[in-house]
């Protein structure tokens, strides 16, 4: 489903991904893992057509994606940092991304399993760091497209919303959707996620199932298996 | 982009300083037209005053914008929309209501006072049309600062400082230089110099209105073509123009390259 | 008996006038032949028609009187009339196509040595010259109109044209398309009053070493020079307008070489420059307009004495030019609605002082392109800190007392 050939991306002198090269076929949860500043959120923000990268390419279901907008049609993307226009409340912020995309949503159920209802009229400003990303879950979710994309979703959550974000991730699974999901919760990675991607110096230094990962690294559980390819980059 | 558009002037609209923007204006006009008790020597006074204030705002609403909804334009930039349309719909949403402002601001006051009864209709429409070409201009450059400075506050130095440039420190070095070189024919270069600066040009305009009559006391045969003629409305007015399309595209052009 | 009959008969037309009709089916069809008919005294009424003729002549002192503006076409060969007579009436015809001549002054109406005369209620039309009245008195030139094309100052001639006149009264005449519209050399004790001069390629009036005149409540409009002064005393102007003169060498009022003048209660209005006076002394300006000219007052050659009073100076480009010394000149409750002061003590004149010189007006004197820089707040800048330490700009040329309301009186 996306194919990423040599992607090279550079923030003035520092370079951010490097020749990466990348295949993330159709249908499954990938969790792209990797230390600090190893390119999680550029090489996502590649995807989106937020970053704009130097050279190289990106495929979406064949069709090179650079410079195109139409093909975020068929994705629905949870930033990292819930930041809204401070002066909208939930109720519009609602409204205007629905009218901005012009599909079918199912958002009240969403606003339900979140409990958000008595949130609607309140400005985005006034909201606690939990609810705001609770709202962000709601604008992913609340649309049916083909490729889901989570940048730290559990950011802020509380237990019972967290139960809830799996399941839906879960339930995406079931309809055959492709998520791609950063996190750095090792459990919650290793609960959810069908395959690894592992980034390291802007290069994909692994990418598997669990099992493999713990095999390769020769490690019990998965965190300690990162903590593992973490270390080999300081050493 | 309409809906972009749509959605940057409520925002605008919800914000309270289009209104302080809108009151400053409509105060002006009130002020001046019933202590002078007299529309021909308001808007004089108007005029001068637009040629320095509405850059001064345009540019300090340019830049406020940008960064005050960078969350926004982030949200926008996952959305299915051409990143074309997100910078240009925002930034002709910020153009018009300050335009609209402007427009309102000082009209209810004009009208108030019987402004279309009166000969000086034509003069208070270019001193709108002018207000509007720098509020566009100005947003538009202000805009391109910020699309190159990631950091609010250097943004905010650039920008307050491209307008001190246009609006004073271009006039200063132009004037030194005319009289510096005085032995030369200088028409050309001084119609010249004023065409690369929109506060330059709008002052032209104003000029052509309240001071024909010292312009046509200069020998020169260029500039009696240009102030005699109406070359030089025209000219202006399309010189202005320009001045508007060129920055818009570089936002354009910025905006294509930029990462968010 | 009959001759003495036909000599009584004889006397009576010597003793009393007669009317002698001409037109084109009468006996007397050319106004010559009706002039040569007629005696001092006479009658000769030119009933409407169209009269080919030119270098009509006559010394008689007759009226010669035109019904329904009969038409005297000259054909563009010289004169259309000449007059040599002591005393005479011309009214009411409508001349037209006066040669032009790069040597001869050729005017519709040439007057020579008169000494009491009307001339009223004629129409010039493509004329070199219009009225051309030469070492006259006591004449009146009222409601005639005047109008020709003309294109180049060489090739063209004066509406109004006196030479060594005395006692004259030209009023209520319209002169356009001329190259002077009104034109005075050595003219005396005359008044002009109600005339409309406009579009002359030069001036609309202009006079020279014409002494002890009144100018009041014409109009002069749109002339290519606006109006000339020179080389004259005891002038008095006032009520009169001056508008719209544009261009580089354009004046509403153009004062060279004046003394012991006059000028109040006239609007100077959109003029390149409202006065501009060249080597004037004691001259009184009170109760003008100056209203949105490039310059309201330029002071050329050395002045004395012109003292300027209760004068309204309304958005003008540069209120004040002066490269010449200060000398005695002054200015004493004015209005300037540049004005900035206050007035605490609330007795209608400012509390500081008005400089009506700005650093800028100085800067242009020098460089003039940088007129284009007229409203920056770049030149407002350096104005407003040479107001307040003057350096370039006389420091004693102020007005003490500016007044704080227009004056409308």
């Amino acid at each position: 489903m996306i194919k990423i050939e040599k992607l090279n991306k550079k923030f003035g002198k520092l370079i951010v991904l490097n020749q990466l090269d990348l295949e993330i076929s159709s249908g499954g949860v990938f969790a792209i893992l990797g230390p600090n500043g190893s390119g999680k959120t550029t090489l996502i923000k590649s995807i989106l057509g937020m970053v704009i990268p130097n050279s190289g390419n990106i495929y979406y279901n064949g069709e090179s994606i650079l410079k195109k907008w139409k093909y975020r049609k068929n994705v629905n993307y949870l930033p990292q940092i819930a930041n809204f226009p401070a002066n909208l409340s939930v109720k519009e912020l609602i409204s205007m991304v629905k009218n901005l995309r012009n599909e079918p949503s199912n958002e009240h159920h969403l606003i339900e399993l979140f409990g958000l209802t008595p949130f609607l009229k309140q400005k985005l400003g006034n909201l606690s760091g939990g609810t705001k990303q609770k709202v962000n879950i709601v604008l992913t979710f609340m649309f049916d497209n083909e490729l889901i994309i989570l940048d730290e979703p559990t950011t802020g959550l509380d237990p019972i919303a967290l139960i809830n974000l799996k399941s839906l991730i879960n339930q995406a699974r079931k309809e055959g959707k492709t998520i791609l999901i950063t996190s750095h919760i090792m459990s919650f990675v290793e609960e959810i996620s069908d395959e690894i991607v592992f980034l390291l110096d802007g290069k994909i230094y692994f990418k598997g199932s669990i099992n493999e990962l713990k095999t390769q690294t020769n490690s019990s559980s998965l965190e300690i298996a990162i903590a593992n390819l973490i270390k080999k980059q300081y050493a | 982009m309409l809906k972009i558009l749509k959605y940057s002037i409520q925002d605008l609209l919800r914000s309270r300083w289009s209104y302080v923007y809108f009151i400053f204006y409509l105060l002006l006009g009130f002020v001046l037209l019933f202590l002078n008790n007299n529309m021909d020597k308001a808007i004089i006074t108007l005029m001068n005053i637009i040629i320095v204030l509405t850059p001064l705002i345009g540019t300090i609403f340019g830049v406020m914008y940008y960064y005050n909804s960078r969350e926004f334009t982030e949200l926008l930039l996952a959305q299915p929309i051409k990143r074309n349309k997100i910078f240009i719909g925002q930034y002709i949403g910020i153009s018009l209501s300050l335009t609209l402002s402007l427009v309102l601001g000082l009209g209810i006051p004009f009208v108030a006072y019987g402004l279309f009864k009166s000969a000086i209709i034509f003069d208070f429409v270019l001193l709108l049309i002018v207000g509007a070409f720098l509020n566009f201009i100005f947003v538009a450059l202000s805009y391109n600062i910020s699309l190159s400075t990631e950091n609010k506050i250097k943004g905010f130095g650039y920008a307050i400082l491209m307008w001190l440039f246009m609006a004073v420190i271009y006039d200063g070095l132009f004037l030194i230089s005319l009289v510096m070189f005085n032995e030369y024919p200088l028409e050309k270069f001084a119609l010249a110099a004023t065409m690369f600066n929109p506060i330059d040009l709008s002052r032209i305009l104003i000029l052509l209105k309240l001071d024909i009559s010292a312009l046509l006391g200069y020998t020169g045969a260029v500039f009696k073509d240009f102030f005699g003629t109406s070359l030089g409305l025209l000219s202006s007015l399309g010189v202005l123009f320009v001045w508007v399309i060129l920055p818009a595209l570089n936002i354009v052009r910025k905006a294509n390259k930029k990462d968010f | 008996m009959k001759n003495l009959l036909f000599s009584f008969l004889f006397l009576s037309t010597l003793s009393f006038s007669k009317t002698i009709e001409v037109c084109k089916t009468c006996a007397i069809n050319s106004i010559q032949n009706g002039i040569d008919s007629a005696s001092d005294n006479d009658t000769v009424l030119v009933k409407h028609g169209v009269y080919f003729e030119d270098s009509i002549l006559f010394g008689k002192n007759i009226h010669l009187i035109g019904e329904n503006h009969p038409v005297i076409d000259a054909q563009f060969k010289g004169y259309a009339l000449i007059i040599e007579a002591k005393s005479f009436v011309l009214q009411g015809f409508k001349i037209i196509n006066i040669q032009q001549s790069y040597t001869k002054d050729y005017s519709a109406v040439r007057v020579l040595n008169s000494t009491n005369f009307v001339i009223k209620d004629n129409i010039l039309e493509n004329v070199f010259f219009g009225f051309m009245i030469e070492k006259s008195k006591w004449g009146l030139i009222s409601n005639n109109k005047i109008s020709s094309n003309a294109v180049e100052e060489a090739s063209s001639g004066n509406g109004v044209h006196l030479w060594h006149c005395q006692n004259m009264r030209i009023e209520g005449n319209h002169v356009s398309g001329l190259r002077d519209g009104l034109y005075f050399e050595f003219v005396s004790h005359s008044f002009i009053s109600g005339n409309t001069s406009t579009n002359n390629i030069r001036y609309g009036l202009h006079f020279m070493f014409s002494n002890h005149n009144e100018y009041h409540h014409n109009e002069f409009n749109n002339n290519g020079a606006g109006v000339a002064v020179m080389f004259s005393k005891f002038i008095k102007m006032h009520h009169n307008t001056f508008h719209y003169n544009w261009g580089t060498a354009s004046y509403g009022l153009l004062l060279k070489e004046i003394y012991d003048a006059d000028i109040h209660h006239n609007l100077f209005e959109q003029n390149t420059i409202g006065i501009n006076i060249d080597g004037c002394t004691r001259i009184k300006y009170e109760h003008n307009f100056f209203v949105r000219n490039g310059w309201a007052i330029k002071f050329t050659g050395g002045c004395y004495a012109n003292h300027f009073m209760f004068n309204n100076f309304l958005y003008n480009s540069f209120d004040l030019s002066y490269n010449s010394r200060l000398n005695d000149n002054t200015f004493n409750f004015n209005y300037w609605s540049e004005y900035t002061g206050y007035d605490l003590d609330k007795d209608g004149i400012g509390d500081v002082p008005y400089r009506p010189i700005k650093l800028f007006s100085y800067i242009v004197n020098q460089t003039p392109e940088t007129l284009i820089l007229l409203r920056s707040l770049f030149v407002d800048i350096i104005n407003f800190s040479e107001k307040v330490s003057p350096v370039f700009t006389p420091d004693n040329l102020l007005d003490e007392k500016p007044v704080m309301k227009i004056i409308n009186d």
